[in-house]
């Protein structure tokens, strides 16, 4: 069995949703897999969308980050996969990293 | 709960084809107050028996407010885009919430050379940070690597021929995968190696934008590696195939 | 706010009673994932049963190609509003599958490669009204629709129908899986629209 990635798109097509929820940019987040421990910005995670929810994925390992769903009148949020959200503060980064 | 961003009335005002299958839909958006260059909106359409669809483009226009410029490639078998690209008319409207995205984002304060290299529709949002440069008049050099499959295929071809001609410190490189033009000398083909600048070693460090579909901006990021270029330098935006 | 994108949608559906309250049809076949596809070969491929008491057996490709085959036509809809009709497949009969386990079950949660989930009672699996197709239109079942075979629940949201089946877990409760855990509906009947829990 071997896995093929080509529906995936990147963190950035869930930006847009998740300002439904959260008042700061996420695609600027350093998010840690709970998994495999790498870390990337939410906007080179795996975003999987179109389906009855949305999900985020590990660019490294594949395993689920994030899941959210927008129903008639709530969001389910499930951040279990990631072990933390490191969120810039400053509006723009002037330098490089 | 009150969103950030909120969902808002635009109106097609103008429009002009880019390629056979590719648009660009000028719109009027009264409530918009500008964006940075890179960022992109998510696009609703209502039909009027109630059935919605939902995607992602990103802005191909400098900032300005009021108005906003999106780059439409239809995909076949897709229900937004052919709508965007074919039936859409002056007048029509439809709702879009943004601006969306901190990350693949350029603004005039920066400084440092920015390398800009974009894949098919992936020009889009490249596009709008060279054309935010020039109109905010900065010196940071640009350098734009655009990969097409033909000629007939480039987006904004005279706008990009009037910016290579001006000696701005912008410089354009188009190649082409498929076939080029008679006298080119790269032959038609994927992106390789030397197609990107080396990174200058001791210079300040270029930044680096990537756009396309996956399998371009995961190639491209690889060879850009390879030519020396810091991956925390390079940030990218993924097209998928999915979507439409 | 209401805005209209005039000549947009119009895909009809809305007077045709094949089709439920808040669908509209569709002719293509959509995609949706919630992961990276899974490719299976068939001669690894194998469907794990485990009963309530815990016992657990496993059916090989051969195996199931070796229970009777059914060949029939069903609507699918989908809870992203979307609704295909006349679909023609080609599948075993869930029943044939379960029968050898003589279970007491109420509940099923069935698995899939990649880890995807969904909980059904165990009566909506039996007595014809689910399968697990592995035939679509005459072509082996694409992996990006779940081949090489996926479970199919026709009268259920297609959240429900798991594509890359590779299990059946038979329970006394009903252990909410992957989407029912986010705001999905326990049971999913179109008719009804139990798009979200507590519809």
């Amino acid at each position: 069995m071997h896995f093929s990635d080509e529906l995936a798109l990147d963190g950035n097509a869930l930006a847009g949703p998740m300002a439904e929820f959260f008042a700061v940019d996420v695609t600027s987040a350093l998010v840690t897999c709970n998994d495999c421990g790498a870390a990337a910005p939410l906007a080179d995670q795996a975003a999987y969308v179109g389906g009855p929810g949305w999900v985020l994925r590990c660019a490294g390992c594949s395993s689920v980050l994030v899941r959210f769903v927008t129903t008639r009148d709530a969001v389910w949020l499930d951040v279990r996969g990631s072990a933390s959200w490191k969120i810039p503060t400053a509006p723009v980064q002037r330098s490089l990293p | 709960m009150t969103p950030r961003i909120r969902w808002q009335r635009a109106r097609l005002v103008d429009s002009r084809l880019e390629t056979r299958r590719a648009r660009t839909l000028v719109f009027d958006v009264p409530q918009w107050t500008g964006h940075d260059a890179g960022q992109h909106v998510d696009v609703k359409l209502t039909g009027e028996d109630g059935f919605t669809a939902q995607r992602s483009y990103s802005i191909a226009s400098a900032s300005t407010p009021g108005r906003l410029e999106l780059t439409v490639q239809a995909v076949s078998g897709g229900i937004v885009s052919p709508y965007l690209v074919d039936a859409m008319q002056l007048g029509d409207e439809l709702e879009l919430r943004g601006p969306i995205g901190g990350w693949f984002r350029w603004t005039n304060e920066l400084a440092e050379p920015v390398l800009l290299v974009g894949g098919g529709s992936g020009i889009a949002p490249l596009m709008a940070m060279l054309r935010q440069r020039l109109l905010a008049g900065s010196a940071a050099p640009f350098r734009l690597v655009y990969s097409a499959r033909t000629p007939d295929h480039v987006f904004y071809a005279n706008e990009l021929h009037v910016i290579s001609q001006g000696r701005r410190g912008v410089d354009v490189d188009l190649l082409y995968t498929r076939s080029g033009l008679p006298g080119d000398t790269r032959p038609p083909g994927r992106l390789v190696g030397d197609d990107l600048p080396l990174a200058a070693p001791d210079a300040e460090p270029t930044r680096v934008y990537v756009c396309g579909p996956n399998g371009f901006v995961e190639n491209a990021a690889r060879l850009l590696v390879d030519r020396g270029h810091q991956p925390a330098s390079i940030r990218t935006e993924r097209f998928g195939s999915s979507g439409g | 706010m209401s805005v209209i994108s005039r000549g947009f949608g119009g895909r009809g559906g809305a007077s045709d009673p094949r089709v439920p309250p808040g669908q509209y049809v569709t002719h293509d076949f959509p995609v949706l994932s919630a992961g990276p596809t899974p490719y299976v070969d068939t001669d690894e491929w194998s469907l794990d049963l485990t009963d309530v008491d815990d016992s657990r057996s496993a059916l090989s490709w051969t195996q199931l190609m070796a229970k009777p085959i059914e060949e029939f036509t069903v609507d699918l809809h989908c809870v992203t509003t979307w609704t295909k009709l006349g679909t023609t497949w080609r599948g075993v009969p869930v029943s044939a599958v379960l029968d050898d386990l003589d279970s007491e079950a109420e509940f099923a949660l069935v698995h899939s490669y990649g880890g995807y989930t969904t909980n059904l009672p165990v009566e909506d699996l039996l007595d014809g009204k689910a399968w697990i197709v592995f035939e679509f239109e005459g072509e082996p079942l694409e992996p990006v629709h779940g081949g090489p075979a996926r479970l199919l629940v026709p009268h259920l949201y297609l959240w429900k129908s798991a594509k890359w089946v590779n299990g059946i877990e038979l329970r006394h409760d009903d252990e909410p899986g992957f989407w029912e855990t986010l705001g999905y509906h326990e049971y999913g009947d179109p008719w009804l629209e139990q798009r979200y829990a507590g519809d």
